[in-house]
């Protein structure tokens, strides 16, 4: 059980949020109040959004009486549901490290005094939690970059970011999802596509899920997005126990 | 059918929005202003699910291939069926190869062009609003052809109109409540909130209004969180966002305060340099 603050967000939102901070336990269990939230009174909310120490509800109707929705938002997270928990994944991302596509590596390396390979490795053996989905449709809030690789964002943000690309932002590391404007420092490019409105659900990672990042060469990069292009590629992924 | 003849500035297909796709980043959107375009989907008895066209700034020519009762409210951009002026807010029956046009702006900014059962533009989890990414399209553009209801309808047309609402354009207040980081302000910058007339500055669309006035910010970012439309952000540099319906689904900066649903309606009737208050809580 974590102390939980409750805040009126407008008339018909409510926050709530768990100790200022980013960790995988906090995250548990926020996902664990959301599934309780979902099978208890779904029709009574139009959205749950996940932040990385907060839930927020959006609810139908305006709440009428603040303090009794809490009482009763307090009594549902009581009740011990550990059963709801679903399945999460840790997925294998296909990167290319190519100078080509990471343009800012060299910049990175020389601030950093770490060799382009040494960035590389320390970026694609940890594994990253993915703590909510925000900013663009699907793109991926990821924990756990190495902190040798915190590197600021720039201070005058590129007008265009391809899509796939994989960068790092301060503490932070990710892939875009589409093309768009963007600060981040340009790593590599990943064929993979993040976010699919044809597809049944358009983003396969979900909040709790993990990515693990596999360098490719530039040779299987190019097979590769062949591969996605025509939908043969299946993304490889194993549950996480 | 009706086909494009000219798109306007910026004119979209939008309709209540997609909620509920928070967790995979996708936006609400939906309309600007839905006390104006509920109101033209009530006066042709369609459901307010229907979509509608909104229509900034004018400029838009479009051509009816299909019979259909059309009603136009939210900005007046002085209408016309085939260089006639028509009525706001009031039941138009328009004919095949009939033309509609948009010409001067008598008030307001965005216009709500909303046809018998609706637009019929591809649905996409669960909206037909555009939303780039989403739809195939973020606005209309020349030549495109815009599918329209065709069921036939014995609904009688009138040259009543329901009077236009001018508090809804010419009011300077915004009603909202405290946003979730309120509290960690100080007494003068909640002063300065809550008396300041701001102004719209020239960053403002459909995503949000930056406004001009400063207020100084000695707060710190808070961790990524969730943001609504309606919600208003103060950025380090102690300019505040008004964020509107295509806004992210979250955010990093304090959010101070939230408008109410008609208050993202009537802000969204403003546009640069026009001005407004916050009015607090009496609602």
């Amino acid at each position: 059980m974590h102390k939980l603050t409750y805040k009126p967000f407008g008339k018909q939102a409510v926050l709530i949020e768990w100790n200022a901070s980013i960790d995988k336990n906090i995250l548990n269990d926020i996902l664990l109040f959301k599934e309780k939230l979902r099978n208890k009174k779904p029709d009574l909310y139009t959205d749950l959004i996940v932040g990385y120490n907060s839930l927020t509800i959006k609810y139908k109707e305006k709440i009428n009486n603040f303090l009794n929705e809490v009482e009763y938002l307090k009594s549902i997270y009581k009740i011990d549901f550990q059963f709801l928990k679903k399945d999460n994944f840790i997925w294998e991302i296909p990167v290319c490290y190519d100078t080509k596509f990471g343009v800012d590596l060299e910049e990175i390396s020389t601030k950093s005094n770490l060799s382009i390979q040494e960035i590389i490795k320390l970026h694609s053996e940890k594994i990253y939690t993915v703590f909510f989905i925000g900013f663009l449709p699907g793109f991926l809030y990821l924990g756990g970059l190495d902190s040798k690789l915190f590197f600021n964002r720039k201070p005058n943000p590129r007008l265009k970011v391809a899509k796939g690309t994989v960068a790092i932002g301060g503490e932070q590391t990710g892939i875009y999802p589409s093309e768009s404007a963007g600060g981040w420092n340009i790593i590599g490019l990943t064929p993979i596509n993040f976010f699919d409105v044809q597809k049944e659900n358009p983003c396969f990672a979900k909040a709790g899920d993990q990515i693990k990042f596999k360098q490719i060469s530039l040779k299987e990069f190019i097979a590769l997005e062949k591969e996605v292009e025509k939908s043969n590629y299946i993304i490889s992924k194993k549950v996480i126990v | 059918m009706i086909k494009v003849i000219k798109a306007g500035f910026f004119t979209s297909i939008q309709d209540r929005g997609r909620d509920g796709f928070a967790s995979i980043g996708v936006p609400v959107s939906g309309v600007m202003d839905s006390f104006s375009s509920n109101l033209a989907n009530n006066v042709l008895n369609n459901t307010l699910d229907d979509a509608v066209l909104e229509i900034t700034f004018s400029g838009c020519k479009l051509e009816f291939f299909t019979e259909t009762i059309i009603c136009i409210s939210g900005g007046n951009f002085s209408p016309k069926i085939n260089n006639k002026s028509i009525n706001l807010n009031s039941r138009i029956k328009v004919f095949k190869n009939d033309i509609l046009s948009f010409g001067k702006i008598n008030s307001g900014v965005r216009c709500y062009l909303a046809v018998k059962g609706g637009f019929l533009t591809d649905k996409v989890l669960n909206s037909r609003s555009f939303y780039s990414n989403v739809t195939h399209q973020l606005f209309i553009k020349k030549g495109d052809m815009l599918p329209i209801s065709s069921l036939k309808s014995d609904l009688k047309t009138s040259n009543s109109s329901i009077k236009n609402q001018n508090a809804h354009f010419q009011s300077q207040e915004i009603a909202c409540n405290i946003g979730p980081e309120f509290n960690l302000l100080n007494v003068s910058q909640k002063k300065q909130l809550e008396s300041q007339l701001f102004t719209i500055s020239i960053d403002n669309n459909r995503m949000g209004y930056r406004l001009v006035e400063i207020i100084e910010n000695n707060l710190p970012q808070i961790l990524t969180s969730a943001v609504l439309p309606g919600t208003v952000q103060l950025t380090p540099s102690g300019k505040l966002i008004v964020l509107m319906k295509d806004c992210q689904v979250t955010g990093g900066y304090p959010r101070v305060l939230q408008l109410t649903n008609n208050s993202i309606s009537k802000l969204s009737q403003k546009t640069t340099n026009e001005k407004f208050f916050f009015v607090f809580g009496k609602h």
